[in-house]
């Protein structure tokens, strides 16, 4: 028998599996095993420790070293230098400027966070329930079932100002009161939804992966509070690992007599069961959720009646989103308080949000409720990549909307969001430089809503194809006046009219970039150009006869063959037949092919003859 | 389960789980394991700590490694490090001798003053 | 084998949705054959119609032969940002096919799909169940010659 001296936490969360954290730790596996101190070292597999575009990462304790983007050829350096000779592999830390960083809690990713729901991601080996109660886990539930009323506790979460964290803002507490106060109905149901599907969101899938127990105890609270005993988790398809989490979460919890009948002695019995999805975004609409799980199309239904009188199977529910039940074991535990002393006025506590794009930093962050999108952006996400300059950031998805530089100042809560045109969502956060075009982004938006959208109502359903057909005329040159004023009112009609939350949105990113970035749009229509040359139609390629040194590469991966010239007379495109493939922009090298916004003139005299011509032939 | 205090005994039990990542020890044995502290043996002694503190169940003692400490000639060394109190540096260790720290200094707070090469930082 | 599926489930409407994903999981080819929603029909009292409602609703069922591998590539925004487009390219020449399609060897269908949530490292794609973080056009070549290379 010997006792283990390392604890090595590799981050198993998706994006560090997607990088290769798997094949590093079978690779620990096997060098630790030939070195003979196999059964010095915990080697444990964490959910999501944050800084993804680190990744993979892993720490290593007692000494907290951070280790970023390792290798399986670092391994041996790593077990044969640290573990064994107990000198940490310095050029596996981080950098930052000319310090080298040791220790996690110094990389500056952490700084400015505060884990609440996310405290144990990262930190504990989600797949055992022992570990979770190490960290005072299943007390929260022991208190509140032994300890308080479902009103008192409902109190807690009241005081604490918890709004749900899936989108809406809706205060937590109110739900749960509506269905507590129905007693004359005996059968009621709490769902936790985990359909994230808002592009650039992953906060629910890290929860799920990385502390499944927290979840299911937040669940448990919920369900005692408003006096259910049955409770679904419904998962997307797409998230694998977090549907065997959870469903080996209740097998543990079962095990243990912390789930089932007669829960710490008490009259509360609970039992719970995952549902999954197959891939449709509408599902994460609570009323679309009910009706998936009952096994039908996931179409959304008017409301009211709301869930809490009439949800799954006609019975009152409850659906609470992920990150809302994984904040609820700690708000009991530390008291509503100490909660409501971080964020702000109407916006109490921690979020996560999901950092993505163009950013330095990506991944999952925690931070206090108020914090500015710019130190958000540039102190914790560590500003942007290169040299390049910032230029607007999309939060909440597609029913959210672009924020410019004017707005880095705005403190990050649901009121300041929406007040400027944007919305808290699920918390995804893409951040994008100055070579983004704002049509394209919202275009493309407004094509994942079009694709997405159920079809059961007409506003959301055609009046979205509609705004989409508007915005490919204008990415493709052939806009017209009035164009966006079209735009905006077909935008105000759907808002108004659409069945559900994602038609009700849907509009948000394009009435976003028209009002902060009008400009945009209108040299797209009137100029027939795409200023930040992304935009096909509204751009074209030239070679600096200057630059060009006349290698003939260009030319030669042509595949329109639409390039020629000499090395002495240089090389030149014949703009009628490019296709615009960017090949020869990639493969210059000296860089001397360029791309210019506009159309280029043969282009608009050639389109101009070709209008004349089906003009005559019509005449 | 059935009270508060079942959970707190599966907690309590559970802690020691995670004994290495909170840092809530009470004594933390530091090991040299630079190239020459290894030759000198500073496996060997490593494992014993291993061992006996396995063997004697010291759920309050974490044991850790570190570099060159630049005393070679004195090697293997080893800190034992409490909260509050001067650290102990103990030179020329071997598996033996281990055991005696254990018993003495470890569990009964007897420092073991024969083997003692510097206390303090 | 489609009677042996359903007798997991009970016969009951919620359960429609897991019948469907198992079956088209142990469908060499993942797609929901005619005969597969007749034996489903039969057992869970439910319309065919009702049935093709609920798979063409849900993009991750297929009512035609696919591939043995399914390549889903994510065409969400943040992926588009950091390049998934080229990704689209690079897999469309490789492969040989456009998206929806299956290569000739049965190997190999190509999809797009809404967002993975990896989104940390975009751009990504699921192969079946695995995951694939910060791809490059080299990094998409290595991981389909290393899955033919498995065969």
């Amino acid at each position: 028998m010997s006792l283990k001296r390392i604890d090595l936490l590799i981050c198993c969360g998706s994006g560090c599996v997607s990088a290769g954290a798997l094949k590093i730790k079978e690779r620990f596996h096997e060098v630790l095993a030939e070195n003979n101190i196999t059964n010095e070292v915990n080697i444990i597999e964490t959910g999501c420790m944050g800084p993804c575009d680190y990744g993979p990462v892993m720490v290593i304790y007692p000494e907290g070293i951070f280790y970023q983007k390792v290798t399986p050829e670092d391994v041996e350096d790593i077990v044969k230098e640290h573990f064994l000779k107990g000198r940490p592999v310095t050029r596996l830390m981080l950098q930052d400027k000319d310090k080298t960083i040791q220790i996690q809690k110094d990389v500056p990713f952490y700084h400015k966070q505060i884990k609440v729901a996310l405290e144990n991601c990262g930190y504990i080996n989600p797949d055992s329930l022992e570990e979770y109660i190490a960290t005072g886990g299943y007390e929260a539930l022991g208190r509140v079932l032994l300890e308080m009323t479902p009103q008192e506790a409902i109190n807690i979460i009241k005081e604490s100002g918890l709004r749900g964290r899936g989108g809406g803002g809706f205060p937590t507490h109110i739900k749960w009161q509506m269905v507590h106060d129905n007693t004359q109905e005996k059968v009621k149901y709490i769902i936790c939804n985990g359909d994230e599907g808002d592009p650039g969101a992953f906060m629910d899938r890290s929860l799920l992966e990385g502390d499944p127990h927290r979840i299911l105890e937040g669940m448990m609270i919920a369900a005692y509070c408003m006096g259910a005993s049955e409770g679904f988790f419904y998962i997307r398809a797409e998230y694998p690992l977090a549907i065997t989490r959870i469903k080996q979460a209740i097998e543990q919890a079962k095990e243990l007599g912390l789930m089932g009948q007669n829960v710490f002695g008490t009259d509360f019995c609970f039992d719970a069961e995952v549902r999954t999805g197959a891939g449709a975004f509408v599902c994460g609409e609570e009323m679309a959720l009910i009706s998936s799980i009952e096994g039908q199309r996931g179409n959304p239904t008017p409301k009211p009646p709301y869930p809490a009188v009439q949800g799954l199977w006609g019975k009152p529910t409850v659906v609470n989103n992920v990150e809302t039940l994984g904040n609820i074991p700690t708000i009991i535990s530390r008291g509503a308080e100490w909660f409501a002393s971080m964020g702000t006025e109407k916006s109490k506590g921690t979020k996560v949000f999901a950092l993505t794009g163009d950013i330095r930093n990506t991944g999952l962050v925690e931070v206090p409720m108020g914090i500015t999108l710019r130190e958000l952006i540039f102190d914790v996400g560590g500003g942007m990549i290169g040299d390049h300059k910032f230029k607007a950031v999309q939060l909440g998805g597609p029913s959210g909307g672009c924020l410019t530089a004017d707005h880095l100042d705005t403190p990050v809560d649901y009121e300041n969001l929406k007040a400027r045109g944007a919305m808290m969502g699920s918390g995804g956060i893409i951040v994008m430089n100055e070579e983004k075009c704002m049509v394209n982004v919202a275009k493309f938006f407004m094509d994942f809503c079009v694709e997405e959208s159920c079809g059961k109502c007409s506003p959301c359903r055609i009046g979205l194809k509609q705004m989409l057909e508007i915005l490919e005329r204008i990415t493709s040159g052939k806009g017209k006046e009035g164009d966006i004023d079209e735009l905006l009112r077909l935008g105000e009609s759907v808002s108004k009219l659409s069945l559900c939350g994602l038609g009700q949105t849907a509009p948000n990113p394009v009435l976003s970039t028209i009002r902060y970035f009008r400009d945009e749009y209108e040299s797209h229509i009137r100029d027939q150009s795409c200023n930040s040359k992304v935009c096909l139609d509204l751009m074209h390629f030239n070679i600096d006869k200057e630059r060009c040194i006349g290698c003939s590469l260009c030319a030669r991966k042509c595949p329109t063959n639409c390039i020629s010239g000499s090395r002495e007379d240089k090389y030149t495109i014949h703009q009628v037949d490019c296709i615009k493939c960017g090949n020869c922009f990639d493969v210059c090298p000296v860089k001397a092919v360029e791309k210019i916004p506009g159309m280029h003139p043969e282009i608009v005299e050639r389109q101009k003859e070709m209008a004349k011509a089906a003009k005559r032939n019509d005449d | 389960m059935k009270t508060l205090a079942d959970l707190k005994k599966i907690r309590e039990k559970a802690q020691e789980d995670l004994k290495l990542r909170s840092g809530n020890t009470r004594v933390k044995i530091v090991v040299g394991m630079g190239t020459s502290g290894i030759a000198m043996g500073a496996r060997e002694v490593m494992k014993t700590f291993l061992e006996e503190i396995a063997t004697r169940n010291l759920t309050d003692v974490l044991v850790t490694q570190t570099g060159e400490k630049g005393l070679s000639s004195i090697e293997p060394v080893v800190d034992v490090i409490e909260e509050g109190k001067d650290s102990i540096t103990y030179g020329n260790m071997t598996p033996d001798k281990v055991k005696k720290v254990i018993a003495e200094h470890i569990v009964n707070g007897r420092i073991v003053s024969d083997y003692v090469v510097q206390t303090g930082n | 084998m489609y009677k042996e599926i359903c007798s997991k489930y009970a016969p009951t409407k919620d359960n429609l949705i897991y019948i469907l994903h198992e079956i088209q999981d142990a469908e060499p080819q993942h797609y929901i054959s005619k005969e597969a929603v007749l034996a489903v029909s039969d057992y869970l009292k439910l319309p065919e119609n009702h049935i093709y409602g609920v798979m063409t609703f849900y993009s991750m069922y297929s009512t035609t032969p696919r591939g043995k591998h399914i390549i889903r590539l994510c065409e969400s925004p943040p992926c588009y940002i950091k390049g998934s487009e080229n990704i689209l390219r690079k897999l469309g020449i490789i492969l040989g096919v456009e998206v929806g399609e299956t290569t000739k060897d049965g190997m190999f269908t190509l999809e797009l799909c809404a967002c993975l949530g990896v989104c940390g490292n975009a751009p990504v794609m699921m192969i079946n169940e695995d995951v694939y973080g910060d791809l490059s056009e080299e990094k998409v070549e290595e991981i389909i010659e290393s899955i033919r290379g498995r065969q």
